[in-house]
């Protein structure tokens, strides 16, 4: 089954939206879609570091990504607004990447692949770190989900009843830095933060309590997957944007049929 | 032995002190109201004693184990983030129905449970945080502010309520208000904060204070000073009223 590579696609684009619609969440409550930005536009960097020394992909991106998102998130203990400096870490570390892999001798590399994903070519290895990055990052929120919560709602909440919210802080990072790392196979890292924000958003509004939203969004998120690679394959064009495309159209219903039903009430 | 302990804390942004030197006890049990005029850096203690700031100098120490309910001066919940009043009681802990009703009942807001947060009154959501606070059993009820958005009688209200509370479960409570008439009476000491403790005592004693009238311009001051204490400092009049 795994041999034919539209299954390998399928699955792979699956298990990055899961993991990517339930984090999404936590992007979309506490505001950090320029975070997620920031951290998603480094992997070109690590994608060109991975390239100059002969190392995996991911391992570059991931390494990257997580030292992008620590560096973030001692810039937002500072407690200054830090709009601006996410701004210029997200565009600055792209533009470095962009111009890094150029510079890289004796290789011509398709960059389309890195900056919209290229899932049709996932391996079975690619595969596997998908899904075991997924995992690891649904296992975290699962096991820290109360905790993550309360500091989402109220740090002062979290620090009265003897928790650290910094610590939630710091593993929504470190996860957001694994989302990355699995997502930039298949989306791309300009549309990383597409897929973490719009299944999230598009679940909002049909949900009632912060689980049923995260359960709604891992459910869009895969629905937009494999939607996205049918529709892919039928009209010829890249899969990462169609995805993207997808979400965005359940979001856009779902956002209008809930107004009409406002209206009606 | 003392629930918490604020020796000698001093907190500021860069050279801005908001708090000097600010020192203070609660003692299991007793009802301490902190007053003082805006920007007197009551809340920042309040954050201090929880431990969500860490003072510069001094040193904030709790008792082992101390179970601290909270209840903030406002809470915003992000729209994006939906959420009901039986959900938002079990955080951070579960708590089966029955207590969670209990607790709604005790704060005096029985029967919103399955309401969003975002769909309650003012009056509402403030009761819906205290009931929050005690589901916990704190040892020490915090409150910041918490009738703000209230009318007179409602916030008359929230206070009996807050002195039943105390009846039941026990539990020594800190509160920051600036409606002195109803504090004063339902509070077994006061504390008046301007970055430092400028007079402290049973209500009785503080209203006579020297430094309290000039806070409150509550009278010329000084005629019936039964209480002595360090006023080495001036206050800005324009800081008037208790308008916080």
């Amino acid at each position: 089954m795994l041999d034919d590579f539209l299954v390998r696609a399928a699955l792979a684009g699956v298990g990055t939206a899961v993991a990517a619609g339930l984090l999404g969440c936590f992007v979309v409550w506490r505001r950090m879609a320029y975070f997620g930005d920031a951290t998603a536009h480094a992997a070109v960097l690590g994608v060109a570091l991975a390239l100059l020394f002969g190392t995996s992909i991911t391992l570059g991106v991931g390494v990257v990504a997580l030292t992008m998102a620590i560096l973030i998130h001692g810039l937002s203990g500072q407690g200054a607004s830090v709009d601006t400096m996410l701004g210029v870490l997200a565009h600055g570390a792209l533009a470095l990447g962009l111009v890094a892999v150029t510079l890289i001798p004796g290789q011509r590399i398709d960059l389309d692949a890195y900056l919209f994903g290229d899932v049709l070519s996932v391996t079975r290895m690619d595969l596997a770190v998908i899904w075991g990055g997924g995992a690891l990052v649904v296992a975290a929120l699962w096991w820290q989900w109360s905790a993550m919560l309360t500091a989402t709602l109220s740090p002062d909440l979290a620090y009265a009843a003897g928790m650290n919210p910094r610590r939630a802080q710091l593993i929504l990072t470190l996860l957001l830095a694994a989302v990355v790392a699995v997502a930039i196979k298949v989306v791309g890292a300009l549309l990383i933060t597409a897929l973490l924000i719009i299944p999230a958003a598009a679940a909002r509004t049909f949900a009632h309590t912060p689980e049923r939203m995260a359960f709604l969004s891992m459910g869009i998120g895969a629905l937009s997957a494999i939607a996205g690679l049918r529709l892919a394959v039928i009209f010829d064009t890249a899969v990462g944007p169609m995805i993207i495309c997808v979400a965005a159209a359940i979001f856009g219903v779902s956002t209008i049929s809930n107004n009409l039903r406002k209206l009606r009430a | 032995m003392n629930l918490i302990d604020a020796h000698n804390v001093s907190f500021g942004h860069g050279r801005q002190k908001v708090l000097q030197g600010v020192s203070l006890s609660i003692s299991p049990g007793e009802i301490v109201t902190i007053v003082g005029p805006n920007g007197s850096g009551k809340s920042t203690l309040l954050r201090v004693l929880i431990g969500a700031l860490t003072p510069q100098m001094g040193k904030v120490t709790q008792r082992g184990g101390l179970r601290i309910g909270y209840v903030p001066q406002k809470l915003h919940i992000d729209p994006t983030l939906p959420i009901t009043v039986r959900r938002f009681l079990n955080l951070p802990l579960a708590v089966d129905q029955t207590q969670a009703d209990e607790a709604l009942r005790t704060a005096g807001v029985s029967g919103v449970a399955d309401k969003q947060m975002s769909q309650l009154s003012g009056g509402q959501f403030q009761r819906v945080l205290l009931a929050r606070a005690i589901l916990g059993k704190p040892d020490l009820l915090m409150l910041d502010e918490a009738t703000q958005g209230l009318d007179q009688p409602g916030s008359a209200a929230f206070y009996r309520q807050i002195e039943a509370v105390r009846r039941d479960i026990g539990c020594a409570v800190l509160m920051i208000s600036h409606e002195l008439h109803v504090v004063m009476s339902a509070s077994d000491r006061v504390i008046c904060l301007n970055g430092h403790v400028c007079c402290e005592g049973t209500p009785d004693v503080v209203s006579a204070a020297p430094a309290y009238r000039e806070l409150f311009g509550s009278g010329t001051g000084g005629a019936l000073a039964l209480y002595r204490h360090d006023h080495d400092h001036a206050h800005d009049h324009d800081h008037h009223e208790a308008a916080e």
